[in-house]
């Protein structure tokens, strides 16, 4: 049976970019996926959109694309086949992305290359007709968002995507798409699988559901010494998925590079972020993976076969970014075996300075790093409890405090407070930070589909 | 016992929603899993920490529960004051909650 090889090039807007060269060169690759996109990301893009109507796409977008074209160029002289790329480093900008390509390839003379921008996530300016909807996080309308509203961009499906390959796209650079839509377009192009063959569209949504974290799937976010070993974790190779016709495949990564594709790593990435593994919502179809099976062919090859999916519901959920707050923060250490007596009266010293001081804050909280910060008192006492001898008291502390303010201002209370520790608090505090963060935060509408228009353009180098 | 013993986990994020996932090593400890790890427990381990519903969606055909945890994260990624913000290590501490 024919098999598409589909890659993937990056899990997160910042991942290394050595494994995903290596996939271009070695990987014999029909397509690469580069997922880039946080939720926010996109709403920090046109803020920077505003500001240079050039601008707005991914950041690191020169720093993957040099490499990237680079590794074309180097394909094309020993005429070897490349990849075709897929990508929602667009983000803001998805237009504006892919002149920056052309001119990138032109400088390459990467002679015929097609770059296919996809747009129409973008609802940023029609936002007046929806401010009666029902934020999905709150139950709220969207018209009792308080910050001043910056982006609105609606997770388009694989539509663009298909038509920007069935143009001749090399490159197709999106903005806001459902993460698993980007391995989905190149399945539903290649195979001339129907919009409503939804057992195939759930199955192509699960590939794309284990390719868009990249190396989670071969051995990152997984290794625990002693309890799962991952060889040579430095070396972590990003995945290929050898798909067929019906949507099932192999995953896999390049010899010679590190990590594990196991049973075991893929279980935990098919799980990864999916709230019912009966209905998991794209805009393409309501996958189903509850019913997945998951085998060992041979050594870092594991079969994946038997996802389903039923009709999508209509709608695009759509994710509005709006300037929320802000986060004033300050951490200082302590050590010794009397460290969190001491952190504890740093501690008591900043409550009563911020009353002093009348700090406005909707929520303080104070964490002791190294005894309590991740799961507070209950469980991190539990878990000391029943755990072996070696788990004993902390000789270093590190105290955390982070204020959530209405003003920069504000938050910058937070942060001086704990500096002043150095003179003004317990002995021996040391290593004192501050910081201030501007929060945007999100709130998700569900738009119906049928008022997105999806569009594509082709620039030919 | 602990829960490491016989299963894995790894931990996502929705807005405001921790989901966990609980993996038997063994798929012949898939039914102690199914016995001993019930939302009920889940909750009262994570006790204070979340505010929300806790679902369990069981997935046999990979020997899986997944744990679905409403307001786990100090009112989502963005806005929490948590030093681990997306909760990613909220599955560790799960592993370690006796069978």
């Amino acid at each position: 049976m024919r098999t598409i090889r589909i890659g993937s090039g990056a899990g997160y807007g910042g991942d290394r970019i050595e494994p995903a060269i290596d996939l271009i060169r070695r990987g014999d690759l029909d397509y690469i996926i580069f997922e880039c996109l946080a939720e926010r990301t996109v709403s920090i893009a046109q803020t920077r959109r505003r500001q240079n109507p050039e601008l707005g796409y991914n950041d690191l977008f020169d720093y993957r694309f040099t490499r990237i074209l680079d590794a074309l160029v180097d394909l094309r002289a020993e005429t070897k086949r490349a990849p075709r790329i897929v990508t929602n480093m667009g983000a803001a900008n998805p237009t504006a992305a892919a002149k920056r390509c052309l001119a990138m390839a032109r400088e390459r003379d990467l002679t015929g290359l097609k770059i296919v921008c996809v747009t129409g996530d973008d609802k940023t300016d029609e936002l007046d007709h929806y401010l009666g909807m029902t934020t999905i996080e709150t139950g709220a309308p969207l018209s009792d968002i308080d910050g001043e509203v910056l982006s609105a961009n609606g997770y388009i499906g694989c539509a663009g995507i298909v038509e920007a390959l069935d143009r001749g796209a090399d490159i197709v650079i999106t903005g806001r798409v459902a993460d698993p839509s980007l391995a989905l377009g190149p399945l539903v192009h290649e195979f001339g699988w129907s919009m409503d063959d939804y057992t195939r569209l759930g199955r192509g949504t699960w590939v794309g559901h284990l390719l868009e974290c990249a190396g989670q799937v071969c051995g990152g976010y997984f290794a625990d010494p002693g309890h799962k070993e991952v060889p040579d974790l430095w070396n972590l190779g990003f995945p290929i998925i050898e798909v067929d016709e019906e949507g099932n495949g192999v995953i896999t990564k390049l010899p010679g590079t590190g990590g594990l594709v196991s049973v075991a790593t893929v279980q935990e990435q098919t799980l990864y972020e999916i709230q019912n593994p009966h209905t998991y919502f794209t805009p393409d179809v309501v996958a189903d993976f509850s019913q997945v099976r998951i085998e060992q062919e041979a050594e870092n090859r594991v079969k994946i076969h038997g996802a389903d999916g039923a009709a999508p519901n209509g709608f695009f959920k759509t994710s509005v970014g709006y300037h929320d707050c802000f986060i004033g923060e300050g951490q200082i250490s302590y050590g010794g075996e009397n460290a969190l007596a001491k952190a504890e009266l740093a501690r008591d010293v900043l409550e009563h300075r911020f009353e002093i001081i009348g700090l406005e804050a909707e929520e303080v909280r104070f964490d002791y790093i190294g005894f309590n910060s991740l799961y507070g008192d209950a469980i991190s006492h539990a878990i000391r409890e029943t755990s072996g001898p070696g788990v004993g008291a902390p000789i270093e502390i590190r105290l955390r405090v982070a204020a959530r303010t209405k003003t920069a201002e504000m938050a910058h209370e937070v942060g001086r407070e704990v500096e002043a520790l150095y003179t003004n608090g317990p002995a021996g505090g040391g290593g004192a930070t501050a910081s201030v963060r501007d929060i945007i935060s999100i709130a998700s509408i569900l738009i119906p589909s049928s008022d997105f228009t999806i569009g594509v353009e082709l620039l030919e180098a | 016992m602990k829960l490491k013993e016989i299963a894995h986990s790894r931990t996502g994020d929705k807005g405001n929603v921790s989901v966990i996932s609980v993996i038997a090593y063994d798929p012949a400890d898939y039914a102690l899993l199914e016995e001993k790890i019930t939302a009920e427990r889940v909750a009262s381990w994570f006790g204070e920490l979340v505010h929300g519903e806790v679902t369990r969606y069981e997935i046999p055909s990979i020997a899986a529960l997944n744990f679905e945890l409403k307001a786990a994260l100090g009112g989502g990624v963005t806005r929490s004051l948590a030093l681990d913000m997306h909760g990613k290590s909220l599955g560790s501490a799960l592993l370690e909650m006796e069978v």
